[in-house]
């Protein structure tokens, strides 16, 4: 299946889908140096957002959250792209200072998780 | 979004990396909240200055801008973590100092001056009515908008300075007159004796109103102190980035043709200032936050004069309101009396529960907020009264 959206950082990556149906916090709420998934109760506890097609609805919490995303790319533990149904100030901007493709205005639920997914420009193909 | 030739040139990497980076997040924020052009900006506060709230991550990035990044606009900075100068006897470790030098370092080598103040209206960055400018710190978001009647949104740390670096911010928001009528019109139905009256009242209406505008209708005055208490109260509690007071701020005429009434009583006060209020003895007091104005150190200056403090008392204020404290003789009665001027931080940025701090008191309702998120107690009481409880025995 093919969706189409909006580029809010264009680029080209693949990757395996790490889906959350719930909105993320990357400060507080994913570890900087490790990629891991910290904050307590959330449905991705526990797993790694490395090298993931990263897929949730919006961002929450911290405008710091922009900065914790450019160091899981300093450390190379980013994600290789953002999905969003809605993208907001805290993860467009974390995905453009970290140069992350990132994808909104797609139906997230169509995405199931550990499919394989293909991110380019405005589109979201799996 | 239409761009100007200059704005595609910055958008392609014609004028340097920092531009560029600056102008795909000022691009992309357009975008998603629906500008169809850039507008000039004034001037620009940019938060995200506390090595505290940066971590290594932000200064990664800042020092990364500060290669080929440079102001085009005045551009003032938020609190540091610590005293620039002073870090030591605040007891600030020398491994925090170094690395919140080096985020300071960053910012001067992009051109912003190194103010670091919540209260940059205080301090020479003082907009005028109807000029856009890109400012974080929230409560200065507030005052700007609905006392001097200048225009912005809520900016993040990295939205400021793409402004800054730039000149520009996507016109949407508070840039536009529709988006700045009052959503809410709140009856004040109780007289405000103090200050932190104020400050109550605003933490009460930011948790109602949410980010909405609110309207403050039956108050006859309000000192320049009691409006930049509010801003901060309604800012904290809420989302609030702009209010109007019937009578009082420059464009309290805008209003919405429906807008929900809540009245705002004695009991609601005294129940806000209730809540503000966790249970313990203070073994810290600070008073300016917002850093404190000429007036307030005046008045702490008196309530000092002749006392000794017992217990560790933060006088928190810019270095400018600090010069003309020096120049008026306030602050040589202020610092007689063992209190500590707190310049370039203030008790919520700089990392006092780290330095064994546990119950603080203080007259803002914003620092009771965000110092209760750091895990500290707080105790909500008037200027009087703190400078009270820092000069009891014992």
């Amino acid at each position: 299946m093919k969706l189409t959206g909006r580029a809010i950082f264009g680029g080209n990556a693949e990757g395996v889908a790490l889906v959350s149906s719930t909105p993320m916090s990357f400060y507080g709420g994913v570890n900087p140096d490790t990629g891991e998934i910290i904050e307590k109760g959330h449905e991705l506890q526990g797993q790694s957002v490395k090298g993931r097609v990263l897929v949730f609805p919006y961002g929450k919490g911290s405008t710091v959250g922009s900065y914790v995303m450019y160091r899981l790319a300093k450390n190379q533990v980013a994600p290789c792209a953002i999905v969003n149904s809605k993208c907001e100030t805290i993860v467009a901007v974390g995905a453009i200072i970290s140069e992350i493709p990132c994808v909104d205005k797609v139906d997230i639920g169509k995405i199931k998780p550990d499919v394989h997914v293909k991110v380019d420009g405005a589109s979201v193909e799996f | 979004m239409h761009l100007t030739n200059e704005e595609e040139h910055m958008l392609a990497g014609e004028e340097g990396h920092a531009t560029q980076k600056a102008m795909q997040i000022l691009v992309a924020l357009g975008d998603i909240y629906g500008a169809d052009q850039m507008v000039k900006v004034t001037s620009v506060q940019v938060s995200g200055v506390s090595y505290k709230n940066l971590g290594d991550a932000g200064l990664e990035f800042l020092s990364e801008l500060a290669e080929d990044g440079r102001a085009r606009v005045r551009t003032t900075l938020n609190p540091a973590g610590m005293s620039l100068t002073d870090w030591a006897s605040q007891g600030i470790s020398a491994g925090f100092a170094e690395k919140q030098l080096a985020v300071i370092d960053a910012y001067r080598r992009l051109g912003a001056e190194i103010s670091c103040t919540c209260t940059p209206y205080l301090a020479g960055n003082e907009p005028r009515f109807a000029q856009h400018i890109a400012w974080g710190e929230s409560s200065a978001v507030a005052y700007a908008n609905s006392v001097i009647g200048a225009r912005t949104n809520r900016e993040g740390g990295p939205s400021a300075l793409a402004a800054s670096l730039t000149g520009r911010t996507p016109l949407y928001g508070l840039h536009l007159e529709e988006s700045r009528r009052a959503t809410h019109s709140i009856d004040v139905g109780t007289l405000l004796w103090y200050p932190e009256d104020y400050a109550a009242m605003g933490y009460f209406v930011g948790k109602a109103v949410k980010d909405g505008i609110p309207l403050f209708k039956g108050i006859k005055l309000a000192s320049l102190e009691e409006l930049k208490s509010l801003s901060a109260a309604l800012a904290s509690s809420g989302g609030v980035a702009m209010f109007h007071i019937e009578g009082i701020t420059p464009e309290w005429g805008l209003c919405s043709d429906e807008m929900e009434s809540i009245p705002f009583t004695t009991k609601d006060l005294a129940e806000t200032e209730a809540q503000l209020n966790d249970k313990g003895d203070p073994d810290f007091v600070s008073v300016g936050c917002p850093h404190c104005s000429l007036v307030e150190l005046a008045t702490v200056a008196k309530l000092l004069d002749g006392k000794r403090v017992g217990r560790e008392f933060w006088v928190c204020c810019s270095r400018e309101v600090k010069r003309q404290s020096d120049k008026a003789g306030y602050s040589q009665v202020i610092e007689a009396s063992g209190a500590k001027f707190a310049l370039d931080t203030c008790m919520v940025v700089a990392p006092i529960e780290e330095m064994g701090y546990r119950v603080v008191a203080t007259n803002s309702a914003k620092a009771c907020h965000y110092l209760r998120n750091n895990g500290l107690r707080v105790r909500f009481m008037s200027l009087e009264d703190c400078v009270q409880e820092a000069t009891k025995r014992g």
